[in-house]
């Protein structure tokens, strides 16, 4: 499994900890949401870096009051299929400002990583051969969008208007 | 009609080769089935019974002479000289080979066609009114919120792994040709009180397992806010839509557990959040798409039905098909001609390759290069000119295209069927073969009007069987094909389900049984009343009665 | 007796399972398979090759004979074997 962030490829600093595992004394964890709502003071105590990782049936809500004292917040595609995390990460993004690193794990494969760019997420655990050039060829396969999203791309609409006032004004 | 500037253009171009790649990774095994499935049907691509079958989207039903052509070459090229158009103004192809494909979406991007989504669980084909921008009752061209709906839904990267495919139908007219209330999203035109032009939206319509009539979400909505509130609604559907259950995953489904209420307050909700960011349409994109509607450059003619007159009165056959194929045009001296493809021995909306390069050509000539497909899966030209009706006619009628049954019995909408679908139940188009057969006489045709029938093969109603004057469902029976009749349906402004007639019937016994509901229709109407209006006078009991006879308990078993 | 159906990978052509191991267009060069043991080997192979790209979800289906010809018993999987019947 490889982690890449912000076009990188990079070591994974983090560690996911099962709902029922002893807390480390030091490093940056991953708990899931059960673990986050009932053990969140004894979390922040550490100051360290935590992270949060949301199931698809689990909404961003549950966390927006906390976002800006986490790391990262990781998002689970159980199935590729399962489209639900594209919405939430937006929702993130968008609606709450998180700021931190939103991370798509489970079946996250080469065909949805742009679509999952996109949408809001910066990292991405890949497995696979060549990790990196296909999260290459997946990003430079488009160089059109319609749609706005919060990755501050300029659409098409936009394109189109800013172009022609630009022929008109010269 | 729109044309693709350099964004649109590149945007397809790109997304063909991203198709190439994935083929590539699919025969080399790097893509699994499970992995590649959601990605060829996101580019139109079935795995049916005998090949793949490729659907290609027609926006809104309308295609220039140019994409016509281009479906022929295609046809020979790549397939075995013929093409299917859908109830949602789609054309499919058969035969197609995976290892082809690219190469076959590389030439229908050149004339700005794709297959782009017209598969998969994202937005599909934004479908409308076939008499879109010539319509006499219609109060603007819906067909620029339509472009304007197809860009925003093409490659959407929140909204392509949905809990199931999702449909956008727009009217423009307070008669409803688009069928709105059984889509996911039925956008319906009107004004305010001061004038403007606005949608009422409705959701959660559909057919299929559990057909249901849409519910009003909103009863007005700005143009300029149709993409964020589309976006509300299917944001809310992603994160709430069921995953667990495929045939329990569409918007209707949910709608209908939480109550439109409850929907509506959490889309509400959302909207409020999102309505003034950047999917708020500026005013000079809709006027920019507008531009490509304008209306064709219309002769100032004078109404010419004196000439139509002489015509019809001079020949039986002309005036038999101008009654019933042509409709009247917003404009003096035009008028609106449907073509049915519904022929005496053809799969009904079958057209072969020599075919549509003849439509093509009079399109060009009669129609100012464009045609359309309408639900029924017939073409229409839109801006005839009055005066050449007649010798249009006389052309249309050397190819087979005038025959003078729109709307009437053998005007069948019918889905490819057990003959060609992995999904179906029963063989649906010799159905469709033989009460075409049964009903030839034009005459009889005429006296019995406006009775629209519509064949499924299978529950999942392609052929909108639920919405048919007269449906018929295929099931299959221990290995046997068996058909149930429903009555009483309509997709229009005034939408209904079609109640169960009886229990099915071998497909021997189906044309018997509709002469039989043809017969008490005419024993019972009143003067000049359709065959759907009489339904809901006099209920289903004497039909039961007629197809069942007086064994009433057999019936309704 | 059944055979083995599935639809070739490449260009999704129907094709029956043969006693050669290959994949053909003809029903009637399809391999008759009896009994559980064989209906398994024979399957696994199948399964095999649906790995190794060559076909698309295949299938063990019911097939009679008749007039000395073999004919699938379900009418979807005749449909596959014939061709559209209109």
């Amino acid at each position: 499994m490889a982690l890449i962030r912000d076009d990188q490829l990079v070591d994974d600093d983090s560690r996911l900890l099962a709902d029922d595992e002893a807390l480390p004394a030091s490093g940056k964890v991953v708990v899931s949401l059960a673990r986050w709502q009932k053990e969140r003071d004894a979390l922040l105590a550490r100051k360290e870096p935590v992270g949060v990782r949301l199931k698809s049936d689990e909404s961003p809500e549950t966390i927006a009051a906390d976002l800006e004292r986490l790391t990262l917040v990781e998002l689970e595609f159980p199935k590729f299929r399962d489209g639900r995390a594209y919405s939430n990460a937006r929702i993130l993004r968008e609606r709450y400002g998180f700021q931190g690193e939103l991370r798509a794990v489970g079946d996250v494969l080469m065909e949805q990583l742009h679509f999952m760019r996109r949408t809001g997420f910066n990292a991405f655990e890949i497995s696979g051969p060549d990790p990196l050039g296909q999260y290459r060829t997946a990003q430079a396969e488009f160089s059109v969008w319609y749609q706005p999203t919060g990755d501050g791309r300029e659409t098409a609409i936009n394109l189109r208007h800013r172009l022609a006032g630009e022929t008109r004004d010269r | 009609m729109y044309r693709y500037d350099e964004f649109d253009r590149k945007l397809v171009v790109e997304r063909a080769n991203q198709f190439a790649r994935q083929v590539k990774r699919r025969l080399s095994g790097e893509l699994n089935e499970d992995q590649f499935r959601p990605l060829r049907l996101m580019n139109g691509l079935y795995l049916q019974l005998h090949a793949y079958m490729l659907r290609v989207n027609v926006p809104y039903g309308t295609l220039s002479s140019k994409q016509l052509r281009c479906f022929a070459h295609i046809a020979r090229r790549y397939d075995r000289g013929y093409g299917h158009f859908t109830t949602r103004q789609n054309i499919q192809y058969n035969w197609i080979k995976l290892e082809e494909t690219p190469a076959l979406l590389r030439e229908l991007a050149d004339v700005e066609v794709t297959g782009i989504q017209s598969s998969g669980n994202c937005v599909r084909n934004i479908t409308s009114d076939q008499y879109a921008g010539s319509a006499k009752d219609e109060l603007a061209d819906p067909r620029k919120y339509c472009e304007l709906l197809r860009q925003y839904s093409v490659l959407h990267p929140e909204f392509s792994y949905l809990p199931r495919k999702f449909k956008i139908a727009v009217t423009g007219s307070p008669t409803d040709r688009a069928a709105v209330a059984v889509h996911d999203i039925g956008l319906r035109m009107h004004r305010n009180k001061q004038g403007e032009i606005g949608f009422e939206v409705l959701v959660g319509g559909g057919l299929g397992r559990t057909p249901w009539i849409a519910h009003t979400i909103r009863d007005w909505i700005e143009p300029e806010h149709i993409l964020s509130y589309v976006e509300a609604i299917l944001r809310i559907y992603n994160l709430h839509g069921r995953r667990d259950n495929i045939h329990k995953a569409r918007i209707k489904i949910i709608v209908n557990q939480m109550g439109i209420d409850k929907y509506r307050e959490l889309v509400e909700a959302e909207w409020q959040r999102i309505k003034d960011s950047a999917l708020k349409v500026p005013a000079e994109e809709i006027e920019r798409i507008d531009r490509y509607f304008a209306p064709p450059a219309y002769a100032k003619l004078e109404d010419a039905t004196a000439l139509l007159d002489g015509q019809r009165k001079a020949s039986r056959e002309f005036d038999r098909w101008l009654k019933a194929n042509t409709v009247g045009h917003k404009v003096p001296g035009y008028a609106i001609v449907n073509l049915t493809l519904k022929a005496l021995g053809k799969p009904p909306g079958d057209i072969d390759a020599d075919t549509m390069d003849r439509v093509a050509d009079l399109a060009d000539r009669y129609s100012f290069g464009e045609i359309r497909i309408s639900h029924r899966q017939n073409l229409v030209f839109v801006d005839v000119r009055q005066d050449q009706l007649h010798e249009l006619w006389q052309k249309l009628d050397a190819l087979g295209l005038a025959t003078p049954n729109l709307d009437a019995i053998t005007d069948i909408i019918c889905c490819p069927g057990l003959d060609y679908c992995a999904l179906a139940n029963a063989r649906s188009i010799p159905v469709a073969m033989d009460i075409r057969k049964r009903f030839v006489d034009v005459d009889e045709l005429a006296d019995i009007g406006e009775l629209k029938i519509n064949i499924s093969g299978c529950m999942n109603a392609c052929g909108h069987h639920h919405v048919g004057h007269i449906g018929i469902l295929g099931v299959d029976k221990r290995n046997e094909e068996f058909f149930q009749l429903t009555l009483g349906g309509s997709s229009d402004q005034n939408a209904s389900l079609g109640d169960r007639l009886g229990p099915g019937l071998p497909q021997s016994e189906v044309p018997d049984a509709i002469a039989a509901i043809v017969e008490r229709y005419k024993s019972v109407r009143n003067d000049g009343e359709r065959f759907l209006d009489t339904y809901r006078r006099v209920g289903i009991e004497p039909f039961r009665e007629a197809v069942y006879g007086k064994d009433s308990e057999k019936a309704v078993a | 007796m059944r055979m083995i159906i599935a639809n070739r990978l490449n260009d999704g052509r129907v094709v029956f399972y043969t006693a050669g191991g290959g994949w053909d267009l003809d029903i009637a060069a399809g391999l008759g398979v009896e009994g559980e043991a064989e209906e398994a080997k024979h399957f696994a192979a199948a399964k095999a090759d649906e790995a190794a790209c060559k076909v698309v979800d295949p299938q063990l289906i019911d097939v009679k004979v008749e007039g000395g010809k073999p004919r699938p018993v379900a009418i979807r999987e005749v449909v596959r074997a014939f061709g559209p019947t209109i």
